[in-house]
C-alpha cells in the first residue's frame, strides 16, 4: 500500500475539522472511507449485521437519495446504539452524517437524503453502548451525479 | 325483452361509451420510484410542503397600496381555493388573455392589493401558486378549452406538435409518441405538468411548470421563451387540458 | 431566523409509545463546491447540526456534512415520556440558528 498523499492527508485533516475549500474538487476512495472508520471506531473490529441500511439500488438523482438506517437493538440504558454514521467511498467526505441515539430513542431507526456522488457502496457503521460496532454497506447506481452540477 | 326495446337500451349504451372521457393519462408521479411516490404522497416528507407553508403565510399577509391580504377578500383558502387549480390556465373574462396561477395571482396583486406582481421563481410566488394549487389536491384536471379559450388551445396544441432547436423535436414526439419508453437512464413521462409547481430533485428547490418548460427547450437546444410568455401559456392551456382527468398532486417530487 | 422548518408528530400519546417524528428545514445545503456563472466559487453554506430536546434532555441530535441533501428530511424516534415541549433546532455553518416547538400531551 503506498503511503498517502498529501492530498490525501489534508482530505483526512478535513474529516475532523470540517471541510477545506478545495480549489480542485477530490474524492475519497474506499481507502478514505476505511481510514474514516477507523477513526471513528478507534481500530476495534466492525462486525457484519444488526444493521440493515435501506436505499434504493438505483438513485434517479444522486443529489437527493432516500436513506433509511435500522439497528437490532433493545435500546434500554444498558444496551442501546449510541451513534449511526453513513459512510461514502466516492464523494469528497467520507462521512456524510452521524445520528446520536440513546435509551430515549425507543427503536434504532433514522432516515434522510443523502447526496451521491457517483455510484458507490455507501455504508452504515452503527457504534454500541457496549462498544461494538456493526455495518452493512449496499451498493446504489447513480444515474445523474451530485456533488459537481452546473446549476 | 322485446327486441326494440333491447336495440334501443344497447343503441344508448353505446352512446353513452361513446361519450364518455378516455381514462386519463398516467401523472409525472406514477413515473417516479417507489421511494420517491411515498415521499411525494407524505406531506410531513415533501419539500414542496415548505413553499406551501411560505404561501399560506403571504395569504394572510396584508400588501401593496390596498394594504389587503388575500384572506382579506377571498376568505380561508380551503374553501375559496378548491377546484380553482383544476380549471386553470383560464381566460380572464374582464381583459380576454389567457392567465395561469401565476398569472392570477399577480393579476389580484396588481388590480386588487395594488402590489408589485411578483417574479416567477421567487419564493413568494412559487409559495403562493403551491399554496393554492395544494387546495385542489385530489381534485382532477378540468380545464375550458372552448369559447374565448379555443384560440389559445389550437396555438398551445401547435406548439406541442411543432419541432424545435437543434435537435429538432417536439414535445409530441417523446411525450406522446414514445412516452413510457427509455430515454438514457429516465422513462419518458407523458409530460401533463399536473404536479407543477414541482420540486425538482435537479433543481433542488421548488420550480414552476414554466421553468419547467424552458428545461426541456435547453434539452433539445431550442430557445427558451420568458417566463410567462404567451407560447408557453398557450401550451400550458394545451397541457392541462391533455391532462382532463389526472389529479392534481401538486406539489409534486420530479426527478 | 435561518429559515422555514416543519415538523410533523403525534399531538399525544400514552406514557411508553415510541412515537417517530419528521423533520423538513429549507436549506441550500451548499456544498462550497459549485462554481457560478462568473466562475466563482459558490461559498460552503450548510446546516451542521440538528437537535431535538424533549423536557430539558436531548433526545436526538445530527450531525450533518455537505453529503446530506439541500432542504434536508430527518425521520427519527422518541419514546414519549411525559406531557411537555420538545424543541427543534437546527443550526449551520454561519451560526445562523432556526427553532420550532411543539407540545406532546402524554395521558
Amino acid at each position: 500500500m503506498t503511503a498517502p498523499s498529501r492530498r490525501h492527508v489534508v482530505i483526512g485533516a478535513g474529516l475532523a475539522a470540517g471541510l477545506l475549500a478545495l480549489p480542485r474538487l477530490a474524492r475519497a476512495t474506499p481507502e478514505l472511507r476505511d481510514a474514516a472508520m477507523q477513526e471513528l471506531t478507534g481500530g476495534a473490529p466492525v462486525k457484519d449485521g444488526r444493521v440493515r441500511l435501506t436505499i434504493p439500488g438505483v438513485a434517479e438523482n444522486g443529489l437527493s437519495v432516500y436513506t433509511t438506517v435500522a439497528v437490532d437493538s433493545p435500546m434500554t440504558a444498558a444496551d442501546h446504539v449510541r451513534a449511526i454514521h453513513i459512510l461514502s467511498e466516492q464523494n469528497p467526505i467520507a462521512r456524510l452524517f452521524t445520528a446520536r441515539l440513546g435509551p430515549r430513542s425507543g427503536i434504532a431507526r433514522v432516515s434522510t437524503n443523502i447526496r451521491l456522488a457517483a455510484s458507490q457502496n455507501v455504508t452504515a457503521l452503527a457504534e454500541m453502548s457496549d462498544g461494538s460496532f456493526w455495518q452493512d454497506r449496499k451498493l446504489v447506481v447513480v444515474t445523474i451525479a451530485a456533488c459537481i452540477d452546473g446549476g | 325483452m322485446p327486441a326494440k326495446l333491447l336495440i334501443g337500451v344497447l343503441g344508448a349504451a353505446l352512446l353513452a361509451a361513446g361519450a364518455a372521457p378516455a381514462d386519463p393519462l398516467p401523472s409525472g408521479t406514477s413515473f417516479l420510484s417507489d421511494e420517491l411516490r411515498t415521499l411525494e404522497a407524505d406531506a410531513a416528507s415533501n419539500p414542496g410542503m415548505l413553499w406551501v407553508d411560505e404561501g399560506e403565510r403571504l395569504w394572510s399577509t396584508r400588501a401593496g397600496a390596498a394594504n389587503r391580504s388575500c384572506a382579506d377578500c377571498h376568505g380561508a383558502a380551503e374553501s375559496a381555493m378548491r377546484g380553482v387549480a383544476a380549471r386553470y390556465p383560464a381566460v380572464d373574462a374582464a381583459r380576454g388573455d389567457l392567465l395561469n396561477l401565476e398569472g392570477r395571482i399577480n393579476r389580484c396583486r396588481t388590480t386588487h392589493q395594488r402590489a408589485e406582481p411578483l417574479a416567477y421563481e421567487t419564493d413568494a410566488l412559487l409559495g403562493l401558486t403551491a399554496f393554492v394549487a395544494r387546495q385542489s389536491l385530489g381534485l382532477p384536471m378540468q380545464v375550458e378549452t372552448g369559447g374565448a379559450a379555443a384560440p389559445f388551445y389550437a396555438a398551445g396544441e401547435a406548439a406541442f406538435q411543432r419541432r424545435q432547436g437543434q435537435l429538432n423535436l417536439s414535445c409530441a414526439q417523446c411525450h406522446r409518441d414514445n412516452a413510457g419508453r427509455s430515454l438514457r437512464g429516465d422513462v419518458i413521462s407523458y409530460g401533463l405538468g399536473a404536479g407543477y409547481p414541482a420540486y425538482r430533485l435537479e433543481w433542488q428547490t421548488l420550480g414552476s411548470l414554466h421553468r419547467r418548460l424552458r428545461s426541456c427547450a435547453f434539452g433539445v437546444r431550442a430557445n427558451q421563451r420568458d417566463y410567462g410568455s404567451a407560447e408557453y401559456l398557450a401550451l400550458e392551456l394545451y397541457l392541462a387540458a391533455r391532462a382532463e382527468g389526472v389529479a392534481i398532486q401538486a406539489p409534486a417530487i420530479r426527478r | 431566523m435561518l429559515a422555514q422548518a416543519r415538523v410533523a408528530m403525534p399531538a399525544t400519546a400514552r406514557p411508553g409509545d415510541i412515537i417517530e417524528i419528521k423533520a423538513l428545514i429549507r436549506h441550500p445545503m451548499e456544498t462550497g463546491y459549485r462554481v457560478d456563472a462568473r466562475g466563482q466559487p459558490i461559498p460552503r453554506h450548510i446546516v451542521r447540526r440538528f437537535a431535538a430536546v424533549y423536557g430539558g434532555t436531548e433526545i436526538f441530535r445530527m450531525e450533518m456534512t455537505q453529503g446530506v441533501a439541500a432542504n434536508p428530511f430527518i425521520a427519527f424516534h422518541t419514546v414519549a415520556t411525559e406531557t411537555g415541549e420538545i424543541v427543534f433546532v437546527w443550526e449551520d455553518d454561519l451560526g445562523a440558528t432556526t427553532e420550532v416547538r411543539k407540545t406532546i400531551e402524554v395521558v
